[in-house]
């Protein structure tokens, strides 16, 4: 145990600050409804993701694994992810939604209390990716439930997606920028 | 007089818990070389999570719908009860021992009813867990509780936490051990490691968590805020009891400010203490937990054999 | 006008509406419902004027006593001594008796044209009428004789429901075991007789003195093994999970909240009150009985999944309770240490009160399941809160209460047990000490193993979703049935909220026995009906109560009202990950327990049996059928009964030859016997 600690104390730190964020990205993609400002407010100091996979490929799945790592640590913005859609606010889907998931994405939205936000994760996630056209899959999740917001890549890296995180809920002008 | 110091215990204790369970999840976080979020960001949580709506199964009966206020409830009449900031009496009407132990014990029964009652898979394996683990940890926080009482010849918490009976060398030993079985138990009663992972998402893992899956908005809060209660409840059982030097026992603003500042040391270095031990050991497998609160049990028993 | 009840003719009165009862049922036996009504409405009369007879006589002060010779021979002696501690178990007796009998009004509707309501009704009022006369018996004949009148008419209300062959084998098997004890006290009783010249109890406790220490343990080990088998304590308790189940429910109330305790009145007669001064052992022997029949009891009842076997198995525990509160008086009184003694005394008379109301509670609640399921299987079960919501908030009453939660009754008396066993540990020293500290680690852990036991129960039965088909045409149960258990449920409530006053009122039945006139008790209750235990401990019922449902109220408006007063709450499916959830995915009551069934296997002994019925049996691949048997071997049939049995049916073999058959043997037989009864009377 004392050179556990010993490793601890010795590592530097290694946490991404705020400013180093790809802010050259194109302008958020928003879709559907517009989230209103007090649903913006509500989340902003703490946001309850569940994530759902809809027959994706987990590429997307990993780099959403790695939002929680010692570089990017998301839980510094309040952000933290959640075992049950009854305790989320949003819904991070990724995959095209195959036919066997449809059904239990839809139950996944229908338990998740309102006001919520849904964000579909990657290409496939948006419109069927490197899947579209297959007549196992529903091309998209904004084909099965409502969608407000899009990540596109396949898959986003990590910055990507807190970026889009943090912009979702115009919270990223009023952090502070420090490490 | 009293029955305001009362009220004001069971107002600041709800008000503070959220702290210190933001102040472990800081440590665990700058532990693993993140940042983490803010010590306050369990008072976020909880504003947020009591402005969304609610979603309630059909299967549910009133039990899951009050659960949640029965357990908060339970708490704020303990959190009156024991021995906080300082030792002066609040309600020395319910401050005893096991007055204190079984009142929780209502708290435990129905939020494994309310686990319980809608019907999943998840809430029935989670309410047999904690029943399980809640049933051999009694015997242990019995003892280690009578272990001081038979010391100072009196189970009421307030009159318990006194120093002077503490101070004889041979006292530290069983108190020593007393304590030593007394954090063991104050570990299973608020699912830290080694016997539950507060954090996991794995419902196979889960105890306290497996319960309030279904549960969402205000009774959430709730939930959560008891649990973020009965830790703050137990630390400062364990504190005020077990090393009672510097607490207050009269209205002196002196006394009362050291009391306060000492109380404000001893929970740094108790939740510390839970952070780093969360950060250094795994989880156990659970048909581990029985032996380890049967220790806890052996300890406590020893202990008494030792005072005399 | 209480003085006028306090009198044997009140007595008499008693007995004799409970006789007409009996009797009147019976010569009604052609109408079904002529005969419940009568057999019923005269119980109900008969514990009413018991209530208050007893009460009469607690508050008068005045002991009443009565002996009527009716023949020379002393088996027809009426010889009755109501003292404080016979009217506090009259009072005990009437009290339930009263509300089973009402809600007996109402269940035995569906016997009807079964069986004979008739001998339903001269039984069950025979049976009440025997308990009464145990406990008021002052005369070692009289009171066998009162003893086995409720033996037997308890028996034929075990086998009523004859149908079905499980309850007539636990019949039988109650007769012999009851028997079995029955035989226990005769020896016991002649043996006091032969020391003392007399079988009446004012006569015996004069020549207690007389008798020699050796004679006295064997008469302690007789009594605890005769009235052990009545309580129930392990490993005598064997006849308790069949036979309590097998009796309709207002009978299994009556027999498990009551009649046991007739077992616990005797034993506190007896060696409180008759055979004094004691030795220390016994008292701390009954105190390891007491420990090991809590946790087993409640061991053995965290297994089942037969609802009425649960509560019977937590009878048991209950019996362990209340003999530690004996136990820790017996070894007090031995040690000189009355006010300490007197705890102890309190704590398991206030268990029994106590347990009496919330037992009979559980077992009338199961009842009105059982009778609208038709199954005592608790797998069957759930849901029914949403069809019985009244019966489950009953059954939650009693859960609670027989958990030790505040502000119920039995976290009371569980307080004062381990106030006496804390004493104990304080006071006493190094042997006795250790056997205290394991008897309060007993109790300690056998709390929370209750509560996890009926979280089991009432989660089983009532939450979720129906796990079978007779769950969906179950509806609530009538009105008297009702009453019976909503009666019960406020008593629960109001003897924990009044434990204080009903704490100094046991103290002043407690020193009405002899061995405890002149010592001050160490409970003691202040003018707000605060209780303390001298300056060791303090409890108020009365703040507890109102705290919780002042905390209670406050959360409950304070969320609703101030914070949370936009929100909407949506009804919704249970989150089933996606997939559809069928009943079977609930958990079960086996399963919920099978956590601490495999912690504690070494005593269980757990087994699971594999059975495959493959589709050919030839090729053994692809199984048709799998059937899983899990089971809990019985230590004590294994140890302990069944080399009994086998021992016994040896012997007799081995004997059998000596019935040859040959009428030459049987003369050499007589000759030998007569040779041999020349020589001894030379």
């Amino acid at each position: 145990m004392f050179t556990l600690f010993l490793k601890i104390f010795s590592t530097p730190k290694t946490v991404i600050p705020v400013q180093d964020f790809d802010r050259e990205q194109a302008a958020i993609l928003a879709v559907g409804e517009r989230l209103q400002e007090q649903v913006k407010r509500l989340f902003r100091g703490s946001l309850a993701i569940r994530q759902v996979d809809a027959g994706s490929d987990n590429a997307c799945e990993q780099e959403l694994v790695a939002l929680g790592n010692a570089f990017y640590d998301v839980e510094r913005f309040g952000i933290h992810f959640v075992a049950s859609p009854k305790h989320a606010d949003m819904l991070l889907v990724t995959g095209p939604v195959t036919r066997n998931m449809a059904e239990a994405l839809r139950r996944a939205y229908a338990a998740t209390p309102e006001p919520k936000i849904v964000v579909a994760v990657g290409d496939d996630a948006i419109n069927g990716g490197i899947f579209k056209g297959s007549y196992a899959t529903h091309d998209g999740v904004g084909n099965v439930i409502p969608v407000h917001y899009q990540i596109p890549g396949d898959p986003p890296t990590p910055k990507v997606i807190i970026y889009h995180l943090l912009k979702i809920l115009e919270g990223l002008e009023r952090k502070p920028t420090r490490t | 007089m009293t029955i305001f110091f009362s009220i004001l215990q069971a107002i600041l204790i709800p008000a503070l818990s959220p702290l210190g369970v933001g102040l472990v999840r800081k440590l665990k976080a700058r532990l693993q070389n993140r940042q983490g979020a803010s010590v306050l960001q369990p008072y976020r949580d909880l504003w947020k999570l009591f402005h969304k709506d609610e979603i309630i199964s059909t299967d549910a009966s009133w039990i899951f719908r009050y659960a949640p206020f029965i357990l908060f409830a339970v708490t704020l009449v303990v959190s009156a009860s024991i021995p906080f900031l300082t030792a002066i009496p609040g309600s020395t009407l319910t401050s005893d021992v096991l007055v204190v132990i079984y009142t929780l014990a209502i708290g435990t029964f129905f939020l494994a009813l309310a686990g319980m009652d809608t019907g999943g898979p998840f809430g029935g394996f989670g309410a047999s867990r904690e029943m399980t683990v809640s049933a051999l940890a009694e015997g242990g926080l019995i003892f280690s509780l009578l272990t001081i009482a038979l010391r100072s010849g009196t189970t009421d918490l307030f009159a318990m936490s006194s120093a002077s009976l503490i101070s004889t060398t041979s006292s530290y030993v069983p108190v020593a051990m007393a304590f030593v079985g007394f954090f063991i138990v104050l570990l299973a009663e608020t699912a830290r490691f080694p016997f539950d992972n507060p954090a996991t998402h794995l419902e196979l893992t889960m105890i306290h968590e497996a319960m309030i899956l279904e549960h969402s908005g205000k009774r959430l809060a709730l939930m959560e805020w008891a649990s973020a209660n009965k830790l703050l409840i137990f630390l400062s059982l364990g504190a005020n009891i077990f090393f009672p030097w510097g607490i207050a026992h009269s209205f002196g603003f002196a006394e009362m400010l050291v009391s306060i500042l000492v109380f404000a040391v001893k929970m740094l270095i108790l939740y510390t203490a839970i952070a780093v031990l969360e950060s250094s050991i795994a989880k156990f497998r659970f048909f581990r937990l029985p032996d380890l609160l049967m220790v806890s049990f052996i300890l406590n028993s020893v202990a008494i054999a030792f005072l005399k | 006008m209480l003085a006028n009840i306090a009198t044997p003719l009140g007595f008499v009165a008693l007995l004799l509406l409970f006789t007409v009862g009996a009797i009147g049922a019976l010569l009604l036996h052609r109408h079904d419902h002529r005969a419940n009504v009568w057999g019923s409405l005269f119980a109900i009369a008969g514990s009413v004027w018991g209530v208050l007879f007893a009460i009469a006589v607690l508050v008068g002060g005045n002991d009443i006593a009565a002996a009527v010779q009716l023949s020379p021979f002393p088996l027809f002696t009426f010889s009755v001594h109501i003292d404080k501690l016979s009217a506090f178990f009259l009072a005990v007796i009437s009290l339930i008796a009263l509300f089973s009998s009402t809600y007996g009004i109402g269940y035995v509707k569906h016997y009807y044209k079964q069986y004979s309501i008739g001998a339903l009704g001269f039984f069950y009022n025979l049976f009440i009428a025997g308990m009464l006369l145990v406990v008021s018996a002052s005369n070692g004949i009289f009171f066998l004789v009162a003893w086995e009148l409720m033996s037997l008419a308890s028996y034929f209300l075990v086998v009523y429901d004859r149908k079905d062959a499980q309850n007539v084998k636990a019949g039988f098997l109650y007769l012999v075991m009851t028997h079995v004890g029955t035989a226990f006290i005769i020896i016991a009783f002649l043996l006091l007789y032969t020391h003392t010249g007399s079988f009446d109890f004012a006569a015996i406790k004069a020549g207690a003195v007389l008798i020699p220490a050796s004679m006295k343990n064997a008469i302690f080990i007789l009594a605890m093994v005769g009235f052990g088998t009545k309580a129930g304590i392990i490993p005598f308790h064997i006849w308790l999970p069949s036979a309590h189940p097998a009796a309709p429910s207002h009978v299994s109330a009556l027999m498990s909240g009551v009649m046991i305790k007739t077992g616990i009145f005797m034993m506190i007669r007896l060696f409180l009150d008759i055979l004094q001064p004691v030795p220390a052992w016994w008292g701390l022997t009954v105190v390891v009985i007491g420990l090991v029949s809590t946790l087993l009891g409640v061991l053995y009842a965290l297994t089942e999944h037969d609802i009425k076997r649960l509560l019977a198995y937590s009878s048991i525990e209950n019996i362990g309770i209340i003999l530690l509160g004996v136990g820790s008086a017996l070894t007090f009184t031995a040690l000189g240490m009355q006010p300490l003694a007197l705890i102890g005394l309190v704590a398991a008379l206030f268990h029994t009160l106590n347990h009496a109301t919330f037992k009979s509670l559980l077992f009338l609640s199961a009842g009105s399941v059982i009778n609208q399921t038709h199954t005592r299987n608790m797998e069957e079960y759930g849901g029914l809160m949403k069809y019985m919501p009244q019966t489950a908030l009953f059954f939650l009453v009693g859960a609670m209460a027989i958990s030790a939660l505040p502000p119920f009754n039995g976290f009371f008396s569980e307080w004062l047990t381990f106030q006496a066993l804390f004493q104990g540990i304080a006071a006493l020293d190094f042997y006795a000490k250790w056997i205290f500290i394991l008897a309060a680690g007993s109790l300690a852990f056998t709390g929370g193993l209750a509560l996890a036991c009926f979280v089991k129960a009432f989660g089983a039965t009532f939450l979720a979703r129906p796990r079978s088909i007779a769950v969906t045409h179950t509806k609530e149960s009538s009105l008297s049935l009702r009453v019976g258990m909503a009666a019960l449920a406020v008593f629960a409530l109001v003897f924990g909220v009044f434990s204080g006053r009903l704490t100094s009122f046991l103290n002043g039945v407690g020193r009405d026995l002899q061995v405890f006139h002149s010592s001050t008790s160490f409970i003691s209750i202040n003018t707000h009906q605060n209780l303390s235990a001298g300056h060791f401990a303090f409890v108020s019922p009365l703040a507890l109560f109102v705290y919780l449902l002042i905390a209670l109220v406050i959360v409950v408006l304070g969320v609703k009202y101030l914070v949370n007063r936009k929100q909407k709450v949506h009804l919704g499916a249970t989150w089933d990950c996606g997939t559809d959830l069928s009943p079977r995915m609930e958990v079960t009551a086996t399963g919920f327990s099978h956590s601490i069934v495999t912690i504690f296997q070494r005593v269980l002994r757990p087994s699971i049996q594999h059975d495959i019925e493959y589709r050919d049996d030839q090729s053994r691949y692809l199984p048709k059928s799998r059937t899983v048997t899990l089971g809990v071997s019985d230590l004590y049939h294994t140890y302990i009964y069944n080399p009994i049995h086998t021992l016994v049916t040896t012997l007799s073999e081995r004997t059998k030859h000596v019935q040859g058959g040959n009428i030459n043997v049987y003369l050499l037989y007589i000759f030998i016997a007569l040779l041999a009864a020349l020589v001894v009377i030379r």
